[in-house]
């Protein structure tokens, strides 16, 4: 799922403070998840834009819903009004959310409440970790199942650098080191010596280097 | 001999002698006065110097310009190149670049992560890592094509060498790890350097057990320790560095003023062990910030005059 982090308040204040009528716009597929976008923290932070509005005696008005998704147009349908009777929207969902919107409503600022942070799983409850990077075209059925690409710092292809300590990174000794974890993993699957297949230089063409990327499935296009 | 390049170092290596090679990091300025400095120093003493590109990620003049300037001298450059900072155009590119001035040697490198230099905030590349820069040298070298296919004028002829670390983990993968580098077209190697030299034996024995010192040149690498301190910091926060207490424990034993000697005698130890240890073809002297020292330690380890 994605994953994302709300902004700190002051940026955010920043981006809302000029406009008169705001709607607060929760998202509550990916981003609620991780608790930080969902209609739940939309009516938080919604709480504390009102606080500081008062300390500012700045007269804004605001508004909180929330919709499953705001990456899809069927679901906007009870909120197309609120949007439209805003000066301004806060969105709480991820990057795809906030582009969505700021496309459909032409001449509505939209901003994000949120910085997405990455792709990502639950390792336990409110600990999120960063797992594939959508490069494209999948590696995992040579690495074991882990990721290089999104989980080693120099997406390194051929193994681990030098730096690895105790099997963490050398960049941070809380962060595994992806290598270690493939080639424990390779181990584990009695594949070992599938490390030394040298893997040949990869096609970026299908990761954001090539450009951003569409996908058309024939069957569901009206 | 059948020779692949016109390297200095190749053709030293293949004629059976103990290579030497040492190295020098670039200024952080343009001064090129700096580096010719180093060359001058060096170049009686050692057989090809490798330049660094910008190691630690701390920005410094150019790999590519250094040796170029130490090529002008006549010394015998090794053209560092790290993947972190440049995309599969540059790399061919700037080793085309290299080659126009007959630098006939190169080491691969994955570079150091950024964070730790001037720029923590920059963009790494990593299109390639150093195994596939490997490939790319050779591929550049032997099919005398681009990685796209087209026909290069004049090919690139690089010696093409990287580096490995006998210490790093997982252990288990190391010996694995130079055969795949020597599969990807390493034909010498350049060792972290080398303190623990039990563990290092137990590498060299599976690297030997697997006949892989027959099909690449492994250089020791060396470092003199200048002082407890420098042996303390080495231990502590140098990643994938392995500082035995017994080192340590030496150069705590004697007065301060005697450490850097003390520093020096565990080197040419270590040195005279090495060369007894099977399928050791060099030494590889990384004397940091201490290049100076790098004559003494050649001529009293018993490896000058150097061959021509």
């Amino acid at each position: 799922m994605i994953v994302g982090e709300q902004k700190p308040l002051e940026e955010i204040w920043g981006t809302v403070s000029g406009h008169r009528k705001v709607l607060v716009l929760g998202c509550n597929s990916c981003v609620a998840v991780c608790h930080q976008g969902g209609t739940k923290q939309a009516e938080i932070l919604t709480a504390l834009l009102r606080m500081q509005a008062t300390q500012d005696g700045t007269d804004i008005q605001f508004e909180v819903n929330g919709i499953e998704r705001q990456c899809e147009h069927d679901f906007f349908t009870p909120v197309t009004d609120a949007v439209k009777g805003s000066d301004a929207v806060l969105s709480l969902a991820c990057g795809v959310g906030v582009q969505f919107m700021a496309e459909k409503f032409h001449t509505t600022p939209v901003y994000p409440a949120l910085n997405t942070t990455f792709l990502g799983a639950v390792e336990r409850p409110g600990y999120f970790t960063e797992k594939c990077q959508a490069c494209g075209n999948c590696l995992l059925a040579t690495t074991g199942g882990i990721c290089p690409i999104a989980r080693c710092a120099k997406r390194l292809l051929n193994g681990p650098c030098g730096g690895v300590n105790n099997g963490k990174c050398e960049i941070n000794k809380e962060l595994d080191c992806a290598w270690h974890l493939i080639v424990e993993r390779l181990q584990a699957l009695g594949r070992l010596d599938d490390y030394e297949k040298l893997f040949p230089l990869k096609s970026w063409a299908k990761d954001r280097a090539g450009g951003p990327r569409k996908f058309i499935v024939e069957e569901l296009l009206p | 001999m059948n020779l692949k390049t016109e390297s200095k170092l190749e053709k030293i290596l293949a004629a059976g002698h103990l290579a030497v090679t040492s190295e020098c990091g670039p200024p952080r300025g343009s001064d090129p006065e700096v580096i010719k400095k180093k060359g001058e120093l060096l170049k009686d003493y050692v057989d090809a110097i490798n330049v660094t590109d910008n190691q630690t990620s701390v920005t410094r003049l150019s790999s590519l310009a250094a040796c170029i300037h130490l090529k002008l001298m006549g010394v015998e450059p090794v053209l560092q190149m790290v993947t972190r900072d440049r995309n599969r155009i540059a790399l061919q590119s700037d080793i085309l670049g290299a080659a126009s001035f007959d630098i006939n040697n190169i080491l691969c490198l994955s570079g150091d992560h950024q964070v730790f230099g001037d720029c923590p905030g920059g963009q790494n590349v990593f299109d390639l890592d150093s195994m596939q820069l490997l490939q790319t040298v050779r591929h550049m070298r032997d099919n005398g094509k681009f990685l796209g296919g087209d026909e290069i004028n004049r090919p690139p002829r690089m010696f093409a060498g990287a580096a490995a670390n006998p210490f790093a983990e997982p252990f288990k993968i190391r010996v694995p790890r130079l055969a795949k580098k020597i599969a990807a077209g390493a034909e010498f190697i350049q060792t972290q350097c080398i303190y623990n030299l039990d563990r290092f034996e137990e590498w060299m024995k599976g690297v030997c057990d697997r006949g892989l010192h027959e099909k690449v040149y492994i250089l020791a690498g060396v470092t003199p320790m200048k002082s407890l301190g420098m042996a303390r910091y080495m231990k502590k926060n140098v990643p994938g560095m392995d500082v035995p207490d017994e080192v340590i424990d030496r150069l705590a034993g004697v007065p301060k003023e005697q450490q850097a000697e003390e520093g020096m005698k565990i080197c040419l130890e270590t040195i005279e062990r090495l060369k007894e240890v099977k399928g050791v073809s060099g030494f590889h002297i990384m004397a940091i910030e201490w290049e100076e020292k790098v004559p003494e330690i050649v001529e009293r380890a018993g490896l000058f005059p150097r061959p021509e």
